[in-house]
């Protein structure tokens, strides 16, 4: 991508630009990653004290049944299936800041089930399809930038929205089943 | 109704940090030492992400400045031009799986550039909505276990993601 990128700078003589632009690239991954340096160690703070007071397999053995549906492999009251959980709901009601934390604790908790360190594993793939489908009930911040610019019904989009989130979300899983049928 | 619901969101995390300590408190856990030692990975888990996070952002900045993305974006029109989407709607369509911020900025650039009524606008706010940070995603998630061999999710992804888009188009012309 930045080999064809450099191309197409050369050739539209963009260079001053694109050379910037990787300065302001570099930029913003150290203030995203500082960002999520302190939501994702307050965070791992709390996942701790749910773990040692053992309400981390409560949670998980309450949602078993809806989680193992969709995760095949995970075992019983396994921590994953709490963060997995955890990850669905704060996706749902627009918390993104506490998703990415509890999304970073299930892939290290599914890690924990790999056997093989450094390849994907088929639960990992479908945590990741459900998280970049983006399952929202109600899109707040669209929702308050329509309101911002006078738009004569901002809540209208809710519906659409939620349509739309849900077919994406079930034709995400379905071109994973079928990618997963094609490259067994 | 909205302004409840958006009520009720705001006071989750808040009950649920509340609710975890006290839980922790009656079953004697000593909250404060668990929370230090909780935190105290966090560092590590972000030292992880870093390198990839860099080159996500690093390759999209330099893809937007170089031009290749204008032209993607024409490709990308002139192809889908039976569809009778609004240029703007394109540009939103390739950059919201790449950049969250610049997507932000666009959608408030379509709303005050085509009205706050317009098609563009109603289409762009459906994929707002309904779609996410792709590239974001796959960064902060793979990096966070160090995964190398993805297999086959990104084309999955990509697929999945030039779906949701039709869709969030389809049904914004259909309520609008």
């Amino acid at each position: 991508m930045i080999c064809v990128s450099i191309v197409f700078a050369i050739f539209t003589g963009n260079l001053e630009a694109f050379t910037t632009s990787l300065f302001d690239g570099a930029k913003s991954a150290v203030e995203v990653s500082l960002y999520l340096l302190g939501i994702v160690s307050v965070w791992m703070g709390i996942t701790r004290i749910l773990e040692d007071s053992g309400l981390i397999y409560r949670i998980a053995h309450l949602f078993k049944p809806i989680i193992c549906r969709l995760f095949k492999k995970i075992p019983g009251d396994h921590p994953s299936i709490t963060a997995i959980t955890l990850n669905v709901l704060a996706n749902l009601f627009g918390l993104g800041n506490a998703a990415t934390p509890l999304g970073i604790q299930a892939m290290q908790d599914l890690d924990s089930l790999n056997e093989d360190k450094g390849t994907i594993t088929p639960e990992m793939m479908t945590f990741i399809v459900i998280n970049t489908a983006s399952i929202q009930l109600i899109p707040f911040s669209v929702i308050g930038i329509l309101a911002g610019y006078g738009n004569s019904n901002p809540a209208a989009v809710v519906f659409p929205v939620l349509i739309a989130t849900t077919i994406s979300t079930l034709t995400a899983l379905l071109v994973l089943a079928a990618f997963r049928r094609v490259f067994r | 109704m909205i302004k409840l619901f958006e009520y009720l969101s705001l006071l989750i995390i808040p009950l649920f940090i509340l609710f975890t300590v006290l839980y922790g408190t009656c079953k004697k856990v000593r909250v404060y030492d668990s929370f230090v030692a909780g935190a105290k990975e966090g560092p590590a888990i972000i030292l992880k992400i870093f390198p990839y996070l860099l080159t996500i952002f690093v390759a999209i900045k330099g893809f937007q400045a170089s031009g290749a993305f204008d032209i993607l974006r024409d490709a990308f029109y002139s192809v889908f031009a039976f569809l009778d989407i609004p240029i703007e709607v394109v540009s939103m369509a390739i950059i919201k799986p790449l950049s969250g911020s610049a997507s932000t900025a666009l959608f408030t650039d379509i709303v005050q550039t085509t009205g706050a009524d317009s098609m563009a606008t109603h289409m762009s706010a459906v994929i707002m909505g309904s779609a996410e940070t792709t590239f974001y995603v796959l960064a902060v998630y793979l990096g966070a276990v160090g995964i190398k061999k993805t297999r086959y999710l990104v084309p999955v992804c990509l697929v999945a993601d030039f779906i949701g888009i039709l869709v969030a188009v389809v049904v914004a012309r259909w309520f609008f």
